[in-house]
């Protein structure tokens, strides 16, 4: 058995005295791949950007492959939601990935070969190298999202973090990303944070449910208490098959 | 053939103290506008006056005043801007205001009339002792040196700052070291063009280094080119047309400003066809 990847315990959060995270606790296994649901404005961004290291928590214990938040960041890759973040800076694709190697540089805080190298891989996986001259603003959206995941998995991460992967790509991209992630998932974990339950059909292997509290299920599947403990109102599941169709399920708002 | 302007040893000092400027200058304007720091460098510099009138009072150097002013107005703008980024700019602009008034009321406490307020506050780059060329040839070498170690942080702060975070970078210590020199930047560029044109000359030629720069690096080397052109043929033209130099700098970067926004309005519909 090893020990969790991811392990918080009575993680409290507030924005200017306004209670975004309330009492969450969380066991990440190696090797997971989780995603994390729930409505807009539930939290789940503030998650892990506790779980990153960006955010303090009011209270609570976090361990993040066995360190604090923000203590193995050669080990971890993050994807942030917002990739239109200053579209006019001069700076090229192959240098956006290359800042994925922070944690790696020589003591002389510059990058070698091996970093070189390894932004090089991390643009091929994700088909992205035959742009890495041109400026980062001068991509679509989805080429800059892909751009965002090569510089993530440049890091060689154990811990991949991602905020929204899908919500500026466009569909075909969406499935290609997730089958990325798929692959990925052999050899790190995953955590994403989405509003799109189709996530969870065929990629997920475990669910967090974010809506002030945590709800966890170490299932692919939504349950019926998540549902109504997380919306706290009547909710439409509309999944994706061959011929559209849509699992209603009511219930009383509380 | 010399031309004659050389022979004089001011106009010497000047242009030396051009060139000088235009390092500094072109570096921080640089970092400034990719950070958004440009009101926050108006605040400091504003706030820099209050050490002026100080030092006045007391009756020290003017330019020691403000650089100690502007550091401690930097250490302050920091601290309020790095814990509520999005609600810092009121508390700057009242900074700016406090700094403004306590100079002006230091002043009115000093008996007699003082050139130096005139001096700091349109620029007095004809008036440049060789001293203050060792101390601006001194903050470029901290400057330079400290861009070159710190380069990929700072690129990495100034492009995505949450990231970088997790990536490790010391951010806040960056940033502090960020403002501080540009609050010694501000202090310096101030001898050349005056408190009230210093934030055209650090942006102007970072803005348009901006448009067509390929790195954080190469945006640095066009600044410090370009501002180095402006303060020079800005110098030369106050020269011969017997204007304040301040304003003639500025002038002429604005000039180039406009400029190359027409041109690249231009560029940008032949591309469009």
């Amino acid at each position: 058995m090893f020990p969790p990847v991811v392990h918080a315990q009575g993680v409290c959060f507030a924005y200017d005295g306004h209670l975004v995270l309330e009492d969450v606790d969380l066991r990440v296994r190696k090797g997971d791949f989780l995603a994390v649901l729930g409505p807009n404005g539930g939290g789940k961004t503030t998650l892990l950007k506790v779980l990153l290291g960006i955010l303090k928590p009011r209270r609570g214990g976090i361990s993040v492959l066995g360190v604090p938040p923000g203590q193995a960041a050669h080990k971890v890759g993050y994807v942030p939601q917002h990739i239109n973040i200053h579209p006019r800076f001069s700076i090229t694709v192959e240098d956006v990935v290359l800042l994925g190697r922070m944690p790696h540089r020589s003591w002389w805080r510059c990058f070698g070969e091996a970093d070189r190298s390894a932004a090089r891989q991390a643009l091929e996986r994700v088909g992205m190298w035959d742009v890495r001259d041109r400026r980062i603003g001068r991509l679509s959206g989805g080429q800059r999202q892909r751009v965002f995941i090569a510089r993530a998995l440049a890091n060689d991460p154990e811990l991949l973090f991602l905020d929204e992967p899908t919500a500026s790509v466009d569909r075909d991209f969406q499935t290609a990303l997730y089958d990325l992630l798929k692959e990925l998932n052999a050899s790190m974990t995953i955590i994403v944070v989405s509003h799109d339950l189709s996530i969870l059909s065929s990629y997920a292997t475990s669910v967090a449910c974010v809506n002030k509290t945590l709800f966890y299920h170490d299932r692919a599947e939504f349950t019926q208490t998540m549902l109504e403990t997380a919306y706290h109102c009547p909710v439409e599941l509309v999944t994706h098959g061959p011929v559209p169709h849509r699992v209603l399920k009511d219930h009383r708002c509380s | 053939m010399m031309p004659e302007f050389i022979q004089y040893e001011f106009m010497r000092n000047a242009l030396a103290a051009c060139l000088l400027i235009s390092v500094c200058c072109g570096v921080m304007g640089s970092l400034v506008v990719v950070n958004r720091l440009v009101f926050l460098s108006g605040g400091i510099a504003h706030a820099s006056y209050g050490g002026v009138g100080a030092a006045i009072y007391l009756g020290v150097s003017p330019y020691l005043g403000a650089a100690l002013c502007a550091l401690l107005a930097s250490l302050v703008m920091g601290g309020i801007s790095l814990r509520a980024k999005h609600r810092s700019d009121s508390t700057i602009g009242v900074i700016w205001a406090v700094g403004m008034a306590a100079g002006i009321i230091l002043v009115d406490m000093t008996p007699g009339y003082n050139v130096d307020l005139m001096s700091y506050l349109f620029g007095s780059i004809l008036l440049v002792p060789s001293s203050s060329l060792w101390l601006m040839g001194t903050l470029n070498l901290m400057v330079l040196g400290w861009v070159r170690l710190f380069y990929y942080d700072l690129l990495a702060m100034s492009y995505d700052e949450e990231h970088a975070r997790v990536m490790g970078v010391p951010v806040r210590g960056l940033y502090y070291s960020l403002l501080a020199l540009a609050a010694l930047t501000v202090v310096t560029v101030i001898q050349a063009v005056g408190l009230i044109l210093v934030i055209a000359l650090l942006t102007i030629p970072a803005v348009m280094a901006e448009g067509f720069a390929r790195s954080l690096g190469t945006m640095m080397i066009w600044s410090v080119l370009l501002s180095a052109v402006f303060c020079v043929s800005g110098l030369l033209l106050a020269y011969s047309l017997n204007l304040t130099a301040g304003a003639a700098i500025v002038m002429v970067a604005t000039g180039g400003y406009f400029l190359s926004k027409l041109f690249g309005r231009m560029r940008g519909a032949t591309q469009g066809y």
